[in-house]
């Protein structure tokens, strides 16, 4: 693995400049072939590149006990610090461009996929959405053959409580087992080798609104699983399955007394609002901690030196926060946890009282960076409330905040308290209409995972950039149904793209490149040691981009949308290969997945106002696509 | 009888039978029998597929279609029920299907939409027996029913209450058509001048 050399160590300014000129030249001539047509590359504002010279690789190193996927996929986030980067480098910026297509398969289902697949030495895991079949495909054999699949008992009417589309986002390895949610609140273990069931066990209850849709993370024999429901006033938790039996090891609840959010003498925050007795209670009007939100359905975290892991709960219910006076502890935020206990160690929330929706369950991506001159171990956030924040992973502290979206609901991020401040102009009111409400509900990056590539020193970060107009209403709370209190109506935010990816070095705290694409960047980003960077759209596009510079190099137009998690893997053949499943829906995508009516902007929780001409672009599919070098 | 009598005689006479036939669109029933709480056959078809002849079934008439308050009742209803939630404030749908387009999938009939709230059915919409009183879910289902056009015109809100999707523009003398505005010297006093 060879780095570019563009480190600012004992060369003066001139050389750096010829070195980056030259380097420009050189992967304008060898990188640049015949650009794909035309047609392909119509989006709007396409492929706006704004190269600056690239952050100097070595500055950003993974944390000790870490090892990327190398060969494997383990886990859907590629490895614990979630960095999904993959040091495979037989696919390079020179001979993308080669890439094609080698087998397809069909998991028969037509909704979002938004999951990610898994490779355990020769055979990949798939699982697909609701009703949530799984599939081990033999990668030993020509077009990778069906070894078994797995079709757990479900519960049809789970469909009826699941907010955006019926999705899963992973299944989850460890010691010869499988592990994977089920929309209707199953936790299934099925033996890796032969498909068996090994255990199944049901967590969650679909009449008081709960669904399961997340990738389960496995740290030292537990598994780790939360629920979803934020939107229909259901408590969130995070429950630590053991692996080898399936029954309860303890389970961290998002509201509520200390006791039950496992808080105790080891809860150390580092600000003083987070300090107090039972403040998932006190934080709320009496007893509205019981319909309070706070679920867990988005990434998990682990650093096997500080023995923590990092989640981050969703958002307070009902929306209108009107309804619910007080910060909302302990939902929009951060907790560190202790695996063996679930005992938490630190708390940081990103939106106190939040008043948009901004979930706080993005991943935590965990690197050993400078801060003022001198490493940290941190962790980074791209947060949906539009800030990019780096936190010290061992305490919580916020290191830095710094805004890569277009904002009005926020005036920043205070760090001696802090505390978001939010703009008093923005705040919903119950009964009145405010507009432009920048990030929309879903974010500045909602779920769809970002990639970090030790090699650049970037973090690749798939956006959403929307706005959205919301007024406050009553809500009523009845379990097993929606306890909103808000109709809102999104739209394109400045630009008129409504998202794209971007590279962000997290050391100068800035944007390197950034490609605006039609639709909100929905799926998830790979990078890999060829310095390739990848991820797919909404309108059908699999794209690879040069890790660098952001330049387009190659890209296949899939049957449907694409808002699922590309992953690389050695083959047992020995050559590298790239997959990423189709099949447009999630939240994003719920007007095409459900087919929901365009002309009304107020469904889809609003999203369809921004997302009405989808389905021109896109039908539902759900193929798994793998590519490799011929 | 002179004819100007007349004629104001027959102008009364109009505008009493006017009001009259007004007078059902606006009457606020508090008390009666829902439709089809006698009507409803115990067996509902849902299915266009029956073996040999088709036989319909004696149509019920919801008659909460043709009175204006019964369906802004709806309204309310539709959204104190959460049936806004899922199914978007406008019929537009989300966690569950839409109600404003023209695919049903367990039919739009009166009949069959009341079964459907009452029953639930089987891909995740709840069971809302015991819970909603009856003579509430005929207005939910007229309401269900207008936002699909399936009700007659006359009896449907001309405009949503809630959010539009741009600030209503008020109304002055500048963007009236040219042939609704005031001349000048015929304005009340504190009226907006173009």
């Amino acid at each position: 693995m060879s780095f570019v050399s563009l480190s600012l160590s004992n060369r003066g300014p001139r050389h750096i400049l010829a070195v980056a000129a030259l380097a420009v030249v050189v992967l304008a001539l060898g990188g640049c072939r015949e650009r794909p047509s035309a047609h392909a590359s119509a989006a709007p504002g396409a492929d706006t590149v704004d190269a600056r010279p690239a952050a100097a690789p070595g500055q950003v190193t993974l944390p000790a006990g870490i090892t990327p996927a190398a060969g494997d996929w383990p886990m859907p986030s590629g490895d614990f610090a979630n960095t999904r980067f993959s040091p495979l480098d037989q696919i390079d910026t020179a001979n993308v461009r080669d890439l094609r297509l080698v087998w397809t398969f069909s998991d028969g289902n037509k909704q979002g996929h938004e999951s990610a697949p898994i490779v355990i030495g020769s055979t990949m895991y798939v699982v697909s959405p609701f009703p949530n079949y799984l599939f081990a495909l033999d990668l030993t054999r020509p077009g990778a053959p069906l070894k078994w699949s797995y079709k757990p008992p479900y519960l049809s009417a789970a469909k009826g409580v699941a907010c955006c589309d019926w999705v899963n986002r992973g299944p989850a390895y460890a010691d010869g087992r499988v592990f994977f949610t089920t929309l209707d609140n199953q936790v299934v273990a099925v033996d890796a080798e032969d498909g068996t069931e090994v255990w199944r066990v049901r967590l969650g209850d679909i009449n008081r609104g709960e669904t399961m849709t997340m990738a389960p993370l496995v740290v030292k024999g537990k598994v780790l699983v939360g629920n979803s429901g934020g939107e229909l006033g259901v408590r969130g938790w995070l429950t630590a399955l053991d692996a080898e039996t399936g029954r309860i090891a303890w389970r961290a609840y998002s509201t509520g007394p200390d006791s039950e959010v496992l808080i105790g003498p080891s809860f150390k925050p580092f600000y003083p609002q987070d300090r107090g007795k039972d403040l998932g209670v006190q934080s709320w009007p009496p007893e509205a901690w019981k319909m309070g939100g706070g679920t867990v359905w988005g990434w998990i975290s682990y650093d096997p030196t500080l023995d923590l892991v990092y989640y981050g709960t969703a958002n307070p219910g009902p929306w209108n926060p009107e309804l619910r006076p007080g910060d909302n502890k302990w939902t929009s935020g951060t907790f560190a946890r202790d695996p063996d206990t679930g005992e938490a160690r630190w708390f940081y929330q990103w939106s106190p009282h939040d008043l948009y929706d901004h979930d706080g369950v993005n991943e935590h991506v965990l690197v050993d960076l400078p801060v003022d001159g001198r490493t940290r171990s941190v962790l980074l956030r791209p947060e949906r409330n539009g800030y990019m924040y780096v936190l010290d992973r061992a305490t919580g502290e916020v290191l830095s905040a710094t805004p890569f979206a277009h904002i009005t609901t926020s005036l920043g991020v205070d760090l001696r308290t802090g505390r978001l401040i939010p703009n008093p102009a923005k705040v919903p009111k119950t009964g009145k209409v405010v507009r432009e409400i920048c990030p929309a509900a879903p974010g500045a990056k909602d779920w769809q995972p970002s990639a970090l590539s030790p090699r650049t020193g970037l973090l690749y970060v798939p956006f959403n950039n929307l706005c959205m107009d919301m007024q406050g209403t009553q809500a009523n709370y009845i379990a097993g149904t929606p306890y909103l209190g808000a109709i809102t109506i999104m739209y394109a935010g400045p630009g008129g793209h409504r998202g794209g990816v971007f590279a962000w070095d997290p050391v100068a705290r800035r944007k390197v490149w950034s490609i605006d694409e039609r639709f909100p960047a929905w799926s998830g980003v790979l990078a890999t040691g060829g310095d390739v960077v990848f991820y797919g759209t909404m309108d059908r596009w699999f794209k690879a981009v040069h890790a660098r510079t952001g330049e387009l190099l190659w890209q296949f137009r899939t049957a449907s949308g694409i808002v699922g998690q590309p992953i690389t893997f050695r083959g047992p053949d020995g050559k590298q290969y790239v997959a990423i499943f189709d099949g447009v829906g999630g939240w994003a995508g719920a007007v095409v997945a459900n087919q929901l009516s365009a002309s009304d902007s107020t469904a889809a929780l609003g999203f369809v106002g921004a997302m009405n001409d989808l389905k021109q672009y896109t039908e539902q599919g759900g193929t798994l696509y793998v590519f490799a070098l011929p | 009888m002179s004819s100007r009598f007349r004629k104001a005689r027959a102008v009364w006479g109009l505008v009493a039978l006017g009001l009259f036939a007004a007078c059902d669109r606006e009457e606020r029933r508090f008390r009666e029998i829902p439709p089809g709480a006698t009507a409803l056959p115990a067996v509902t078809q849902n299915d266009a597929n029956q073996p040999g002849p088709f036989i319909r079934d004696p149509e019920i008439r919801n008659t909460y279609e043709e009175n204006a308050w019964a369906i802004s009742e709806g309204n309310w209803l539709y959204t104190q029920w959460n049936c806004a939630g899922c199914h978007s404030p406008r019929g537009g749908g989300g966690m569950g299907p839409p109600l404003m387009d023209s695919l049903w999938i367990y039919g739009s009939e009166p009949e069959n939409l009341f079964q459907t709230i009452v029953e639930g059915r089987p891909n995740g919409m709840p069971a809302f027996r015991g819970r909603i009183g009856n003579a509430d879910v005929w207005k939910l289902v007229a309401y269900v029913r207008s936002l699909a056009a399936l009700t007659p015109m006359d009896t449907r809100s001309g405009r949503t209450d809630d959010i539009h999707a741009t600030t209503p523009t008020p109304q002055t003398d500048a963007n009236l058509p040219m042939a609704r505005r005031i001349p000048p010297e015929q304005r009340p006093p504190g009226m907006e001048a173009p």
